[in-house]
């Protein structure tokens, strides 16, 4: 049953493939310069790796990118956690925090883009403000209301017999909250790809929007698709990597070992 | 949680206090000049840069139309990914070999981020119209296929079999049977597309359009006109909201008549 999955799923990917070579170079359906045949497509990615293209070579490009989102996205969870975790536990703090927060909310991360070149520039800093918006919001709302959902009883058990404040923070809310802020978590990793890319497409130095962003001025069909697939690869690496501490962290809940 | 819940004129007040601050401390820092106007301008300046932006043109138009160009955009990109998402949904839904083979296609492109595709959508679309609606749809079509896949594998087994025993087709089973079904989750899919779809239009208008609330704020950023660029983070966070709220409601009329719990 599996096999067949697996069969009919690496033969749709070939197919894919075919149709690429068919539709550009055998048959010539889609014009020259709409999209990359497979050989422009090798050209342009032995190009940006051996040679370099917009500034850098692709491998640079790439680990600028993943170094940005990796420290604004644990920036972002190291806030956003605890300020979610604290609108949950105590009402008041809830009370006065909740009007402000929604008023923000509903501005998209990437609206943000505008401001933060205006206040910090082109460079990293203004990629980390854009980044810490997009994946700040979900990490605070999936904390809340991983509090808000915990059995009361178990707060309530833990409290008859006698654990201090600190303790059952540690031991049950945290715990319990864990598996709502993963999915959180989850959100908030996409959220910062999309933000980083539309960044480092407006205005950038280095970086995998960058490589889109002059591949688009040259009109250079075949580097655009080389930039789409390392922004898609880096995407599915980051999650790959969340998943498996998801799954450690999570050992004992029934998400963590789906 | 902690304790019993506030009473009403105690959130009240505390939320009260919040915006207080808030507002405050953005009041505050540029009339003291503590920051530059320049890099923050005050909560009253940008509320009359928005009075003064529905009637004088910036980049090309006022406000208002600025926001028009944008919601005609996402309307049509939004549509077109409901129209092709969910039937294909749905076909994944109910045809095994649809599923192998779209699943694993669709699984590779959802890592690209939307805007990703911005460099194609302008070379293939062109920068007016096609362009934008072509990365709405790149944002909005995964939580359609999604949500009507997801519906339609967990319609009632017993009505599925009720049907085939009297012999429905294919086709009618998938538009009188697995549609009505998984209109719930189809509804709460077109929300999430909806936020994703107008938050990829921003990006896109940012990055390739001449026209649009996404454009007015990068032209404002270019000329450093900061209360500009905040009147149009306003314009698309109320925009934003109200096609929200627009969805949530449907959401819940739906479910109501369902007799789900909203």
């Amino acid at each position: 049953m599996r096999n067949r999955k697996a069969m009919v799923g690496l033969g749709a990917i070939a197919g894919v493939v075919l149709l690429w070579f068919a539709l550009t170079r055998w048959f010539g359906i889609i014009p020259i310069g709409r999209f990359p045949t497979p050989g422009e497509f090798w050209d342009a990615l032995k190009q940006i790796e051996l040679r370099g293209f917009a500034g850098s070579r692709l491998h640079a490009h790439a680990l600028h990118s993943l170094r940005l989102i990796v420290i604004s996205f644990l920036v972002a969870v190291a806030t956003g956690i605890p300020l979610g975790l604290l609108m949950g536990w105590n009402r008041r703090a809830e009370a006065l925090i909740n009007p402000v927060f929604m008023l923000i909310r509903p501005i998209p991360p990437l609206a943000w883009i505008p401001l933060a070149i205006l206040w910090l520039g082109l460079g990293d800093a203004a990629k980390v403000m854009v980044i810490w918006f997009a994946a700040f919001v979900p990490s605070v709302i999936n904390a809340h209301a991983g509090v808000r959902n915990i059995d009361r009883s178990m707060i309530e058990a833990a409290r008859m017999m006698g654990t201090p404040p600190h303790r059952l923070v540690m031991e049950v809310i945290v715990p319990a909250a864990m598996p709502m802020i993963f999915t959180g978590l989850r959100l908030s990793l996409q959220a910062s790809w999309t933000t980083l890319v539309a960044a480092e497409l407006v205005g950038a130095l280095v970086g995998v929007g960058f490589v889109l962003n002059v591949a688009q001025q040259d009109i250079f069909p075949a580097m655009i698709l080389v930039g789409m697939l390392t922004v898609g690869v880096l995407g599915w690496f980051t999650t790959y990597v969340l998943g498996l501490v998801e799954r450690r962290v999570l050992a004992w809940s029934v998400q963590g070992r789906a | 949680m902690e304790e019993r819940p506030l009473y009403l004129t105690s959130t009240l007040l505390y939320g009260f206090a919040g915006l207080v601050v808030f507002f405050g401390v953005w009041f505050v820092l540029p009339t003291t000049g503590l920051v530059p106007v320049q890099f923050l301008p005050s909560p009253i300046t940008v509320a009359e840069r928005v009075a003064t932006l529905t009637t004088n043109r910036f980049a090309g138009a006022t406000l208002p139309a600025h926001i028009a160009y944008s919601f005609t955009r996402f309307i049509s990109g939004f549509a077109l990914a409901a129209l092709i998402g969910i039937p294909l949904g749905l076909l994944m839904g109910w045809f095994r070999i649809v599923d192998e083979i779209a699943g694993p296609i669709f699984d590779g492109l959802r890592f690209i981020a939307p805007i990703a595709w911005v460099p194609f959508a302008a070379l293939w679309f062109g920068t007016g119209i096609g362009g934008p609606i072509m990365i709405i749809f790149a944002g909005a079509f995964p939580p359609c296929v999604i949500n009507a896949y997801r519906g339609a594998r967990q319609v009632d087994p017993r009505l599925i079999e009720a049907a085939e025993m009297l012999g429905t087709s294919d086709m009618r089973m998938m538009t009188n049977i697995l549609l009505p079904a998984s209109v719930p989750s189809i509804v709460a899919g077109l929300r999430v597309a909806a936020g994703l779809g107008w938050q990829s239009l921003v990006g896109a208008e940012l990055i390739v359009a001449s026209t649009g609330v996404g454009f007015m704020m990068v032209q404002a950023q270019a000329n450093v006109a900061t209360s500009t660029v905040m009147s149009g983070m306003v314009a698309i966070g109320i925009v934003g909201l109200l096609i929200d709220i627009i969805l949530r409601w449907g959401e819940a009329a739906i479910r109501r008549r369902r007799g789900l719990n909203a």
